[in-house]
């Protein structure tokens, strides 16, 4: 996308993200909030503004938007005010949306979103968040020549994440809303699924000249449903941006739409004027008070946050950060690997199964974590069985996957394939003198001191025990019958 | 601040009220003729009053996060002007943005 | 309540029926009524008399404003664009009253969307006074008081902004009650400004406007904006006398030009109250000029967003346009009259961009300082404010064509809506054989002091007074 011009340029990017709080009932009404029913179906007097329907304010939303609030240290204001923000849409049913405006519930925030070669961290402003209401869904494909209007999304809670213009490239755009992402995964408050439209992003973007400070005019890029489709809108906005600019035009503010299919940027058409809002405070509700304790106790009542996590686990389990990066991507994950090294006694085995049987499993199953056939429990104690040489590790790639089909634990699944190792003397010193009778020539060199035939007997001995042999055992039984 | 013709077809505008013309120049009059009398306001020293927020005597309360069905007694059906398959159906979009609605030209 | 006791509710409602066709209610007469079913009537009646629900309301007929949400009949606001719409849920007061026993007969008629002070802005034809015909009930809820001016029934609901019950009830020669706001329930009155809005109630008496008050009033867990403070029993004030009670009697509320016969029968007013032991004192309110110009901003910019709602889409009016902007306009041109496409655009126009401050932001600091004039008042030790209701009794149909001077109506009211203070209108008399009306205004959620005001004045005064 960056042609010679573009590198004389730089991309200064903020982004608003709209996340959907996962609450049971609707922000304003008791309505479910669930996602999926039949259309219109979790509608009420409120959320359907019939005339004389009144708003009060869900507790759980008002609690959620705080914990987010503290995870992108941002300061919780005391007191904050819904405002009406005033436009028509079908799918917007009193004809204006209760948001916050002049006094959101928090500012001043920031996210770290990596670290520069010098180890220095890149943190993002978070200029302010606030609690407002979805709008209803407008299906425009279904019927030929009519919109289809479905307001059960119409109410449900949202939280608006405004950032400072403080990315410089769609590269650091993307890395801010993955850390977001995952970040509110980690404290529980959405579903944080794009694809499902619990997680919506704008982006305001402008380019400049490097090394100049001021900024230049930005353009609102709208309708990007992929963390992908967020770093092509914003690469082709800013190469249209240059573009104009470098033919000695001015960039006009405007909103631009992202069109996926054609992987272009167009300008949204919108009358002039249909931008004024006309906010307001919202009369039908008087001002959110949260005391100091309530927001404190929100405060404490955080889990463990991805970076202190990441931060434990190089520490406490001595892993390469790269894996620690795999391992945290995702709380459930975390927990599970967690669960497994403590009682499995074993991080570094833990680690593996993990990242590599575990993920695998999942993805051929597209199963998630939490859901997982396999126990950390009993992936625990197949890695002890290894330890403790009951099974060879190669069983115990096959007991792994019978535990993933069947979810019986490692033992009993050994047990029944008989893949338990065979330990007893006498048994594995049949195989030996069998072995050594089978292959005279073998045993002769062997015995005239031909150290190397030692590992071709071993094999042909665990050959003759279908793999259950141990291979130690067995290596020490041929060693003494050379001494003996 | 006089109200001009075109101010009141911009709010009119915003308002998605369609004026019929004979009626515009009366309404430009009777506005400016309304606002005149708020002009006093603009005399009135308000240094470090606090506009009116909220007439209610206590803070916002709060609603615990239970679902619950407020009754209909009449199914939306039959309140809506054109319904189809469970949805309420409006004339379709000119231009259509399923993500940029706000900015459509609604 | 007198009258009722001894009736079934039956007989009270088919009573009342009865007086609708004895002063003919309907279109071709006063036109108070706009919708009623008598056999829906009878049937909660008869619900009523087998319950065995006592009280002071129980088996009352009553008539609410067609602004208040009801399952059984219409609920239009007098409006084109809410034509035949009947609400799938119920208002809170609504809901109150019938668990007290009292039964809904009809809807009246009110102002467009209650936009109006002379319920001219319907759009189903005009109220009309029941002591003069030619003339205006008052508004916005001059059905419900010429309702009960006319004795279809004794008590009613109504719905204040900024005096739309207790002007129609000075007009009518009735009594009106404005709670202090957050009192009384909004849920399912239809919202006009919300800052500003209550249900109020109507009274052929004192006792029967408290009796209606004890009932509605409370926090209802639907509206955020209702106070949790409990409710206290208003008819026991009932036959208290005024001994050490402080009335101040505004200077602002009497100027010059206040008309003669009206200043006269305010005077005997407050001389009625001081025989019942009460002092009389000289206050001022000094921002109350200001009122009307704060009122006229701040209820149209509430309105014109609360009034986006009805856009055609999920009820009521729908007229088919160019697309869904040409749906969209169509519908509102037609389903909303002159006053209230007035409001709309002048309340669209003080909240869009550039006028913001000038007239919003400016109006509703003015306001803090409107409110402030009372507070300081009651502070030093006033308890209740006696003033006239309205500048004069009622004026004949279309007397009234300049929108502002029609607004000027409000002069004496709005205050106590700005404020948020409770407020009421009590006959003090008539002018020209019109009745006319002394307000009674109280500080925040202190309704038992203005009743007990308001007995002790109609008690003084005698029937003489009433209709
Ligand atoms: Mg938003
Ligand atoms: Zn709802």
């Amino acid at each position: 996308m960056s042609g010679a011009g573009s590198d004389r340029y730089e991309m200064v990017v903020g982004l608003e993200v709209h996340v959907q709080l996962k609450t049971r009932s609707k922000a304003f009404c008791p309505c479910s909030a669930a996602y999926g029913a039949p259309p219109n179906e979790n509608t009420c007097p409120v959320c359907l503004a019939l005339p004389g329907s009144l708003p009060v304010l869900n507790a759980e939303a008002v609690r959620l938007a705080v914990r987010a609030a503290h995870a992108l240290c941002c300061t919780v204001n005391e007191r904050s005010i819904f405002a009406r923000k005033n436009y028509f849409y079908p799918d917007l049913p009193k004809g204006y949306q209760i948001s916050q405006y002049d006094q959101p519930l928090a500012v001043h925030g920031h996210l770290e979103i990596g670290r520069n070669a010098d180890g220095t961290p890149i943190t993002v402003g978070i200029t302010r968040l606030h609690m407002e209401e979805d709008a209803g869904k407008s299906v425009h494909d279904r019927y030929a020549g009519a919109t289809a209007i479905d307001l059960n999304r119409a109410g449900v809670p949202l939280i608006e994440i405004v950032s400072e213009p403080d990315m410089r490239s769609s590269r650091e755009a993307s890395a801010y809303l993955k850390v977001l992402k995952q970040l509110l995964e980690y404290i529980d408050v959405s579903d944080v699924n794009m694809e499902e439209g619990s997680l919506r992003v704008d982006a305001n973007v402008s380019a400049r000249l490097r090394g100049e400070t001021r900024l230049g005019t930005k353009t609102e890029v709208k309708n990007m449903n992929s963390f992908s489709a967020v770093e092509r809108a914003l690469e082709a906005e800013f190469a249209r941006q240059v573009a104009v600019l470098e033919r000695g035009g001015t960039v006009e503010q405007q909103t631009m739409l992202w069109d996926g299919a054609r992987g272009e940027v167009r300008p949204a058409r919108s009358k002039e004027g249909s931008h004024d809002y006309r906010y307001f405070p919202e009369p039908d509700l008087p001002p959110l008070e949260l005391s100091l304790d309530y927001i404190e106790r929100v405060k404490r009542e955080l889990p463990e946050l991805p970076r202190a996590r990441q931060e434990r686990f190089a520490r406490e389990y001595a892993i390469p950060p790269g894996d620690v990066e795999v391992l945290t991507a995702s709380p459930a994950l975390a927990d599970y690997f967690e669960s497994v090294a403590r009682q499995a006694g074993d991080a570094k085995a833990a680690a593996n199964w993990v990242m590599g049987e575990v993920l695998a499993a999942l993805n051929a199953s597209k199963q998630s974590i939490a859901h997982f056939s396999v126990r950390p429990a009993d992936l625990a104690k197949l890695i002890g069985m290894v330890r403790d040489g009951a099974v060879s590790h190669s069983a115990a790639k096959r007991i792994f996957g019978d535990m993933v089909a069947t979810g019986d634990p490692p033992d009993k699944i050994a047990e029944r394939a008989g893949l338990l190792q065979v330990r007893d003397d006498d048994e594995l010193a049949r195989w030996v003198d069998e072995v050594l009778a089978e292959n005279p020539a073998e045993a002769a060199r062997f015995r005239s001191g031909e150290k190397k035939l030692l590992g071709v007997l071993v094999g042909q001995v665990m050959k003759k025990s279908k793999g259950r042999a141990d291979p130690r055992r067995v290596n020490q039984l041929l060693s003494e019958r050379v001494g003996g | 601040m006089a109200v001009t013709r075109d101010d009141v077809l911009h709010v009119a505008a915003l308002a998605r009220l369609a004026l019929d013309e004979a009626r515009v120049p009366a309404l430009v009059q009777e506005l400016n003729g309304i606002l005149s009398h708020m002009d006093v306001l603009r005399k009135v020293d308000t240094e470090g009053v606090m506009g009116t927020a909220g007439v209610g005597d206590a803070a916002a309360p709060l609603r615990p996060d239970a679902v619950a069905q407020i009754p209909l007694r009449r199914p939306r059906a039959d309140l809506a002007p054109a319904w189809r398959d469970g949805f309420f159906l409006v004339p379709r979009l000119a231009t259509h943005d399923a993500a940029g609605g706000e900015e459509d030209d609604a | 309540m007198t009258g009722t006791a001894s009736r079934t509710a039956v007989e009270a409602v088919r009573a009342a029926f009865h007086r609708m066709t004895e002063v003919r209610a309907g279109r071709d007469g006063l036109n108070c009524v706009l919708w009623s079913d008598e056999e829906l009537a009878l049937q909660g009646a008869a619900t009523v008399d087998n319950s065995g629900v006592t009280g002071p309301l129980a088996g009352v007929p009553y008539v609410a404003k067609d602004n208040i949400a009801t399952l059984g009949l219409p609920t239009t606001c007098a409006s084109r664009i809410l034509e035949g719409y009947v609400s799938p849920y119920e208002a809170t007061v609504v809901t109150r009253l019938r668990e007290a026993g009292a039964v809904l007969v009809a809807k009246t008629n009110c102002d467009e969307f209650a936009m109006g002070s002379s319920n001219e802005n319907s759009a189903y034809g005009p109220a009309r006074n029941p002591h003069d015909p030619t003339r205006v009930p008052g508004g916005s809820s001059g059905g419900s008081a010429a309702a009960v001016a006319a004795g279809i029934t004794r008590i009613a609901l109504g719905s204040e902004t900024g005096g739309s019950v207790r002007q129609p009830a000075a007009y009518c020669g009735v009594v009106g009650v404005k709670p202090t706001y957050g009192r009384v329930s909004r849920y399912g009155l239809v919202a006009f400004a919300s800052s500003l809005d209550q249900v109020g109630a109507f009274g052929a008496t004192v006792d029967d406007a408290a009796a209606v008050m004890e009932v509605i009033a409370g926090c209802d867990p639907r509206d955020s904006t209702t106070s949790d403070r409990e409710v206290p029993r208003y008819r026991e004030s009932a036959r208290e006398s005024l001994e050490g009670l402080v009335i101040g009697r505004p200077r602002e509320y009497f100027p010059d030009s206040l008309e003669p016969r009206l200043a006269r029968l305010c005077d005997r007013a407050l001389e009625a109250m001081r025989a019942r032991g009460a002092t009389v004192r000289e206050i001022s309110l000094p921002h109350t000029d200001l009122a009307i110009p704060v009122y006229y901003i701040i209820a149209p910019a509430e309105a014109s967003s609360n009034l986006a709602r009805f856009d055609g889409v999920r009820y009521g009016l729908r007229v088919e346009g160019d697309g869904l902007r040409g749906m969209y306009e169509a519908t509102r041109s037609r389903g909303f009259g002159p006053e209230v496409t007035r409001r709309i655009l002048l309340g669209t126009y003080v909240l869009s961009a550039g006028y913001y401050d000038a007239y919003y932001r400016k109006a509703q600091e003015v306001r803090t300082l409107i409110a402030r004039d009372f507070h300081e008042t009651f502070e030093d030790g006033v308890h209740v404010i006696f003033t006239p209701t309205a500048p004069t009794p009622a004026f004949p149909l279309g007397a009234k064509t300049d929108p502002y001077e029609m607004y000027l109506n409000d002069i004496f009211t709005a205050t106590a809506n700005l404020a948020g203070v409770p407020a009421m209108s009590v006959p003090i008399g008539r002018i020209d054989g019109l009745p006319v009306g002394g307000q009674l205004i109280a500080r925040h959620f202190d309704e038992r002091t203005m009743f007990r005001a308001a007995y002790a004045l109609e008690r003084e005064l005698g029937a003489e007074a009433h209709r």
